[in-house]
């Protein structure tokens, strides 16, 4: 195996609990996937599926009433989750860095951005001259596409694409292995999300680093994912290549997410996925998606589904595949047959 | 004929600062239409809500309602209008008081229009607005807001509008909180409210693709003017203006054919100061042609049903009206076909 084709993170059966007084809401369930150098994992689920917590876990940044309740988080070889106080610091940011849910707002209001990221960069570098953590800011301004000049500048001085941008400069400050973003887009226009994104992409190419996309835009997520992992209810239902997840999900909370999302092409009745996700702490028995589910059968209310290889690349945990077998079609929901009677 | 609402000549600003310019619009009062506002933050589309509900008044211009002008009304017919159009507002968990219980948005409009002369009319009015929306009431009723997921309370927020029976509804960016798997469900009742109750709405937005979607005609602005507007078929189909044709092409698709391409866009807070007499969209165009410096573009009409202000249709007629809606397409007309 070369280095490139060996993950550079290896996530394995992590479990994130919040305790509630009605018990533990499990937000991330046994969740395993890895992501090579260079790869682009886009996760996608609708809110409170457990996206930000998972994001959070994989920084060990999880606070009360969070807590891991088991797995691994294997960077390059060493589980995060075992780390020493001392390790952890030193790897978060050098090794792995989080752009986090609203990153606009979490700038500090009252420095200015070089302070900020000096800050960050000194925390890792004590001994780098004032000189040459100038010239780092103003690369890494430039790298996001900013005027140097905005370094003199306090966040509310800026718009929400500049301060998206900026929280990816601190971010990238280090040139980590792997950055996490979560929703870096979701405040933005459509013109400066796609230029978030464009930055995004090349910072990332520029550094050969792997990247978690947390969104709930099946659109953007395509636009940039090279995989694609759906979440629901805090577990990994799906996770395949981008175009096998878009021209032939196999979980039927895929394909409803897929058949859902409007087009500019035709106009349609616009449709959701009729009901709501499960409560955490009171998930339905079986498979959790099986009160929403058109296709669910009696196993699918008395077993859970293991994620497992439906196509090459692609797994899914559905009982409609049961253990190697050759997987059968899935049948065509009504949404579906409107679209193919279309002319 | 008389229109439902009209704007002549509307411009608005603050200080030196122009928000909103030079708008003449009208919807017609006997076909209820849906009607989206588009455009990047800070382009004015909040500020012509504002003014369509009578919450600002425009610096210049008038605003009519049924034929009267809405400075100029009696309170018994501003009362009216109030009750008549009606707002859906972004957050809806910033109109809500936390600490009552849902029914104090509901009850508290059906008292202050007397709209039930009895506790179990005002109830049966309240539950079939909630139903409407597709609430059930008694999952509803008695929860207090933080017990709710935003998009029902933004659904408790379109039944509120709707228990006023509203001749139109404008809802600024009523989804943009909502997550994209549910924002389908929120505006297909939108759309079954102008199409059942004659509701005519405006729908405000960054997301093109419900505009599409659900409108029948749309108006793109850039800086406070109109830069292009038209039937959603063709506008979104196949945009004519520089910027309407940006914002098109950088919808994210779930299309892995229909990739964003890599071209850089020019950053638009870059030049924002920049003072111009020509066309706003000039310093960011990429067909930008030294006529474009000199001054503002008129609205051509690159064909019947859309308008754009831009010299590269400067071999088009001129907008013989200044109302925009001159091209929009009523509901119920068969749809353009885009390239046809
Ligand atoms: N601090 C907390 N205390 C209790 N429950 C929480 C807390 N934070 C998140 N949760 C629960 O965990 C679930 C997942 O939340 P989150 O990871 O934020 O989801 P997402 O990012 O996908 O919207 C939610 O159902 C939420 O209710
Ligand atoms: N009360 C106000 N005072 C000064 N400027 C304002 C006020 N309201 C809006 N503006 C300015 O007018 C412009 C248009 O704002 P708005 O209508 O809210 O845009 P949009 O809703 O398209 O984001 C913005 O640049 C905004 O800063
Ligand atoms: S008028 Fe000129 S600058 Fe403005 S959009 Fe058209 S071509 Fe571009
Ligand atoms: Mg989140
Ligand atoms: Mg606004």
């Amino acid at each position: 195996m070369t280095d490139k084709d060996k993950p550079i993170l290896v996530v394995e059966g992590l479990h994130v609990h919040y305790d509630t007084g009605k018990g533990p809401a499990k937000a991330v369930n046994d969740v395993s996937f890895s992501l090579k150098p260079g790869e682009r994992l886009g996760l996608i689920g609708e809110s409170g599926s457990g996206k930000t917590t998972m994001a959070t876990a994989l920084m060990r940044l999880t606070r009360a009433p969070g807590r891991i309740a088991g797995g691994k988080v294997m960077l390059d070889g060493r589980d995060i989750l075992a780390m020493s106080p001392r390790e952890l610091r030193e790897t978060r940011l050098r090794d792995i860095a989080l752009i986090p849910q609203g990153a606009m707002s979490s700038l500090n209001p009252v420095m200015k951005l070089d302070e900020q990221m000096i800050d960050a960069i000194l925390a890792h570098k004590p001994r780098m001259k004032r000189a040459e953590l100038d010239a780092r800011v103003a690369e890494l301004l430039r790298s996001v596409g900013l005027d140097p000049s905005v370094a003199k500048r306090f966040p509310h001085e800026l718009s929400g694409g500049m301060k998206q941008r900026a929280a990816m400069a601190i971010a990238t400050s280090l040139a980590p292995k792997v950055i996490v973003a979560d929703e870096p887009t979701s405040a933005l226009d459509v013109v400066v999300q796609r230029q978030v994104m464009q930055t995004l992409g090349r910072l990332q190419d520029g550094l050969g680093a792997a990247v978690v996309l947390i969104g709930h835009d099946m659109g953007l997520i395509a636009q940039f994912a090279d995989v694609v992992g759906v979440m629901y209810a805090g577990k990994l239902v799906e996770i395949g290549p981008v175009r096998q997840m878009i021209e032939n999900p196999k979980h039927p909370y895929t394909k409803l997410l897929v058949e859902s999302l409007p087009g500019i092409e035709v106009k349609q009745a616009l449709t959701g996925i009729p009901g709501l996700p499960p409560p955490l702490v009171d998930l339905p028995p079986g498979c959790s998606f099986n009160p929403r589910c058109p296709f669910a059968f009696e196993r699918c209310r008395t077993e859970t589904p293991l994620l497992q290889d439906v196509a090459p690349g692609q797994r899914a945990s559905c009982h409609l595949y049961p253990e190697h077998q050759s997987l059968p079609p899935l049948p065509v929901t009504a949404r579906a047959q409107h679209h193919e009677a279309r002319p | 004929m008389s229109a439902l609402i009209e704007l002549k000549g509307v411009t608005k600003t603050y200080g030196s600062f122009t928000a909103l310019s030079d708008v003449t619009m009208s919807l017609s009062d006997t076909n209820p239409s849906m009607t989206a506002i588009a455009g990047e933050s800070g382009s004015g589309k909040t500020t012509l809500a504002r003014i369509l509900l009578g919450f600002i008044n425009p610096s210049v211009g008038e605003v009519f309602y049924r034929g009267k002008d809405i400075a100029k009304m009696s309170s018994a017919e501003q009362r009216q209008f109030r009750r008549e159009v009606q707002p859906v507002f972004q957050d809806p968990f910033e109109v809500f008081n936390p600490f009552y219980r849902i029914d104090h948005v509901l009850t508290t409009p059906v008292k202050r229009y007397r709209l039930a002369d009895s506790e179990a009319k005002a109830r049966s009015l309240i539950e079939d607005a909630l139903k409407r929306v597709g609430l059930r009431p008694q999952d509803t009723l008695g929860r207090f807001p933080h017990e709710l997921s935003g998009g029902q309370r933004q659904r408790v927020m379109v039944a509120r509008a709707v228990l006023l029976r509203p001749r139109m509804i404008v809802a600024d960016e009523p989804v943009s909180m909502v997550d994209a798997s549910l924002r389908a469900t929120i505006l297909d009742e939108l759309r079954t409210l102008n199409r059942e109750l004659g509701i005519s709405i405006i729908y405000i937005t960054h997301d093109l693709t419900t505009a599409f979607q659900i409108c029948d005609n749309i108006l793109v602005l850039y800086r406070g003017a109109i830069a292009e507007a038209g039937a959603v078929e063709r506008v979104i189909g196949a945009p004519r203006h520089p910027y309407s044709q940006l914002l098109v092409s950088s919808i994210p698709l779930p299309d892995l054919d229909r990739a964003w391409g890599n071209e850089e866009i020019p950053v638009s807070e870059a030049n924002s100061s920049r003072p111009n007499a020509g066309c706003r969209f000039a310093p960011r165009c990429p067909h930008v042609m030294d006529q474009c410096w000199q001054s503002a573009p008129p609205k051509y009409m690159p064909d019947s049903q859309r308008l754009a202000s831009c010299f590269l249709y400067r071999d088009s007629p001129i907008a013989p009206d200044e109302d925009v809606s001159a091209v929009f397409r009523l509901p119920g007309v068969a749809p353009v076909v885009v390239g046809g």
